[in-house]
């Protein structure tokens, strides 16, 4: 340390020309710009939605209803998020949410009342991620087909608790969240933790070393690796958070319908990926955004809510889905090769 | 020179990107039959002129002529189609078809317009491989299976497939052996005695001394120097017209005394079967410890192994006295090693961050509370050591990949510098740094070991080895031959040591130590 270092503290330094903040500045002006446009997406949907159906889509109990809609999603979603900034993928978080949201409903477990219920829906949920986790990091498994096996077997011991039957939840507190006048804390109770997952998904993404590590195995894992970083467990653990996410959506889809049933979640493995891409997280890896996943769930469900109040049917929505994927990964291309 | 009209000329030639003017007027006359070389350092704008010439880049302003007409190169295509190849120095082949379906790619003979025929593809890829001295290669195999070196071929056997009046080689050296090298110049010289033109993008003063016509030399987006005499310029003109100064292989002086004290790296009959034969080495502080040899001689395979990124089947690691766990780069980086490893952008930077990200990678809980990074003194931190190496620019917010391959490698150095490793393996620390950037990251390097570092070096060019260290260990098949003092050692004998004995033919001496032309 020979030379004299001045004090860290900016990110203007007095000695650089402006010139060499050049691409920086460009790349966090695209990002905002990623943002925005989704941003814009978003409002031009709220715009079409408060032209065809003024009254019914701006009515404050539907916008609540969207987002208690986006929630169940939204929490699979951030989990999904930092699977795929790893260079990774989870296909079973559909499949873990209907097992979770099964087993926690059984009758045996609802015995235990509201925190046995959420209690069981966690572990179902982390255990299967668990499995994942040790398939792919020390198993060698490519997480597409380790995540696509769980996904079959979880499906199959959903429907084995189950029998094809809906389990119906008899705990008042539980009960009392899914009502439609429920708030906690003015809000209401999906949407608040859907929040919290949010922003705490966020903070480790960009200010935690676990969210470092986590870009840094999608972005080059072999560097990663002869850089220190433990790879392996990292991947353990982005499985395992993934599976603690589906845990926690399974929670809240028992609140939301009251019910458990081996049907729930179905396709979410798709929702999610499409709303993680969207959103600008990288399909291979080494980058990603919680705030672009999070729109991308919103632009989701709320496209979902404006079709369903002006009683177009599914197969439309499937199709509209399609074309604004190709749409939002064409435009997203567009800016990344202009750098 | 010859007056009728040259095959190409590129006159003008101006490319912008975003941000930068890659090219600014750039001339550039080829003439048939001649091996014309370009040089520059990294960032000059070689690659941005020969994907022009290819037909990958379009340019903003500027004109081509072609056997003395305009022409408009669109796309790869039509740059093909006019007789223009180029061999890029990453290997654009398919792994996973054969040597004849890719030599064939894009042209396949075939019968009733659509039905490969694989046999005619087959017999010509061979005849086509005999012709580049490489008759031992099967077309039939699939090309993930052939080495490096016989990937090039292919690659050559591919532009040589179509009707090819110029050939752009970016850096066809910098993968191969000295011998592969020299069949290499025999390709080159039977295409040129056909009237074959050829553009040659190398690092390497001394290959274009032996077989470069002319020379043009970039800098900054212009051509400083069009058309010098390849054999009889000066290395101190070539040179101070790539850097702008007068730099040469220069490298710092060593302590006069050997520094005293314990090993820091002791390393005792390690070994990889049929990767190396057990290896012992001591490495003291301050000092430089270089392991020459060829490729596949296992100098990398024993740095990897010493940095428990393989494992070993013999012998054990310790860094002062304390034993590692075998195959552990965690244990490894925790004792205090720190590799750069030989292929800087897939085994060392995440491309897609910036350069402060890169160096804080492997200390990440220095800056962490309870898993929370204080960005701050992340960047107070990585800012410090990128300054004390003179990384530029002077701005760590950069994404790496803006960065030149010096700077990128001198990245590396500061990651571990920040660390505060102990012991630095350079697995080819040089590789895809110019020529005036090499001396500088020389001398951080001696610098580092002045103060107290162990450095443990492997690079395939000797006069690296024996210029920057104070020890070398001679390899050959994966089995020390020779231990001496650098000054007891010269490129010839290393030279001999590694390829057992046998003189050294066609090998030139280390033109650029010396500043004249070798014959």
């Amino acid at each position: 340390m020979t030379q004299p270092v001045s004090p860290p503290r900016d990110d203007t330094p007095e000695v650089s020309p402006f010139k060499e903040h050049a691409p920086w500045r460009t790349l966090a002006a695209r990002a905002d710009v990623r943002t925005l446009s989704l941003l814009g997406v978003l409002a031009a949907l709220i715009v079409i939605g408060g032209i065809t159906k003024p009254d019914e889509f701006l009515d404050t109990r539907n916008l609540q209803l969207v987002l208690t809609q986006a929630s169940v999603i939204g929490v699979v979603t951030v989990g999904m998020t930092f699977v795929i900034t790893s260079g990774g993928i989870d296909l079973s978080v559909g499949a873990i949410v209907a097992l979770s949201s099964v087993w926690a409903t059984t009758v045996a477990t609802q015995e235990y009342g509201f925190a046995g219920v959420l209690f069981t829906a966690v572990l179902v949920g982390v255990g299967c991620g668990l499995v994942n986790g040790l398939l792919i990091a020390y198993g060698g498994m490519v997480p597409f087909i380790a995540t696509l096996a769980m996904l079959s077997s979880a499906r199959g011991l959903a429907l084995q608790i189950t029998d094809g039957k809906t389990q119906i939840v008899t705990i008042d507190g539980i009960l009392k969240l899914g009502e439609r006048d429920a708030y906690v804390l003015g809000i209401p109770p999906l949407v608040l933790v859907f929040a919290v997952v949010t922003v705490i998904g966020w903070l480790i993404l960009n200010r935690t070393t676990f969210g470092r590590r986590t870009v840094a195995v999608g972005g080059n894992a072999e560097a990663a690796r002869l850089a220190g970083i433990d790879v392996r467990r990292q991947r353990l653990y982005l499985y395992l958070l993934s599976g603690l996410c589906c845990g926690i959506a399974a929670f809240l889809l028992i609140i939301l319908s009251g019910s458990g049933q081996n049907t729930n979640g179905n396709l979410y493995e798709l929702d999610a990926i499409a709303a993680a891409i969207i959103g600008g997280t990288l399909l291979s890896g080494g980058r990603g955004t919680i705030t672009g996943s999070v729109l991308g769930v919103l632009i989701f469900t709320t496209i979902t809510n404006i079709f369903a109040l002006n009683n177009l049917q599914s197969d439309v929505q499937q199709i509209a889905k399609g074309a604004i994927i190709v749409a939002a990964v064409l435009v997203q291309r567009r800016t990344a090769s202009t750098t | 020179m010859a007056p009728e009209p040259p095959l190409l000329t590129m006159s003008g030639i101006t490319k912008s990107f975003p941000g930068v003017r890659a090219l600014d007027g750039v001339d550039l006359d080829v003439q048939a039959g001649e091996v014309h070389c370009l040089l520059g350092q990294n960032g000059a704008g070689k690659s941005t002129l020969i994907k022009v010439l290819a037909g990958a880049h379009q340019p903003d302003e500027g004109t081509i002529g072609w056997r003395g007409d305009h022409v408009t190169l669109r796309s790869p295509i039509a740059a093909m189609r006019l007789g223009i190849a180029t061999i890029y120095q990453e290997l654009d082949l398919v792994e996973g078809l054969s040597v004849a379906e890719n030599v064939h790619l894009g042209h396949e003979p075939t019968a009733a317009g659509f039905v490969v025929r694989g046999k005619a593809a087959r017999s010509s890829t061979a005849a086509l491989l005999k012709r580049l001295g490489h008759p031992e290669i099967d077309p039939a195999r699939l090309v993930g299976e052939l080495s490096a070196a016989q990937q090039q071929i292919v690659s050559m056997a591919r532009a040589l497939s179509h009707d090819v009046r110029l050939i752009v080689m970016d850096e066809p050296s910098a993968a191969l052996d000295p011998d592969e090298v020299d069949n290499l110049f025999r390709i080159v010289g039977d295409l040129t005695a056909d009237g074959v033109a050829v553009v040659y993008i190398s690092h390497r003063l001394e290959e274009i001394r032996r077989i470069g016509d002319r020379v043009t030399v970039l800098k900054d987006g212009r051509a400083v120097a069009g058309g010098l005499p390849a054999k009889s310029t000066p290395t101190r003109e070539v040179v101070a017209l790539m850097t702008g100064r007068n730099v040469e292989y220069v490298f710092p002086d060593r302590p006069r005394s050997r520094p005293p004290g314990e090993p820091v790296l002791r390393v005792q009959g390690l070994a990889r079967g049929g990767e190396f034969a057990p290896l012992d080495l001591d490495l003291r502080p301050g000092e430089i410890v270089g392991l020459a040899g060829l490729v596949g001689s296992g100098r990398s395979e024993i740095l990897e192994t010493i940095y428990g990124a393989r494992k070993p089947t013999a012998g054990r690691v310790s860094v002062n006295g304390r034993t590692l766990r075998p195959g552990s780069v965690r244990a490894a980086v925790r004792a205090g090693l720190g590799l750069a490893p030989e292929e800087r952008k897939a085994q060392a930077l995440l491309m897609l961050e910036s350069v402060t990200r890169n160096v804080s990678v492997s200390s990440m809980s220095r800056f962490a509370h309870g898993g929370w990074i204080d960005r701050r003194a992340e960047r107070g931190a990585a800012r410090a050591a990128t300054r004390e190496l003179s990384l530029r620019p002077d701005n760590p917010s950069v994404p790496i990949r803006t960065l030149s391959g010096g700077n990128q490698q001198k990245a590396v150095l500061a990651r571990w510098l920040l660390r505060g490793c102990r012991v630095l393996l350079l697995d080819e620390p040089t590789r895809g740094v110019d020529v005036g950037a090499r001396a500088e990251l020389y001398a951080v390097i001696r610098r580092l070991a002045d103060e107290g570092l162990a450095v443990l070096l492997v690079s395939s060019e000797v006069p690296e080895v024996l210029g920057l260290a104070d020890r070398v260990l001679v390899l050959r098949e994966g089995r020390v031959v020779h231990t001496a003092p650098a000054q007891e050692l010269d490129e010839h004998r290393v030279l001999d040591l590694v390829m057992e004995g046998s003189p050294v033919a066609g090998e030139g001496s280390p033109v650029a130590s010396e500043g004249s032309p070798a014959s």
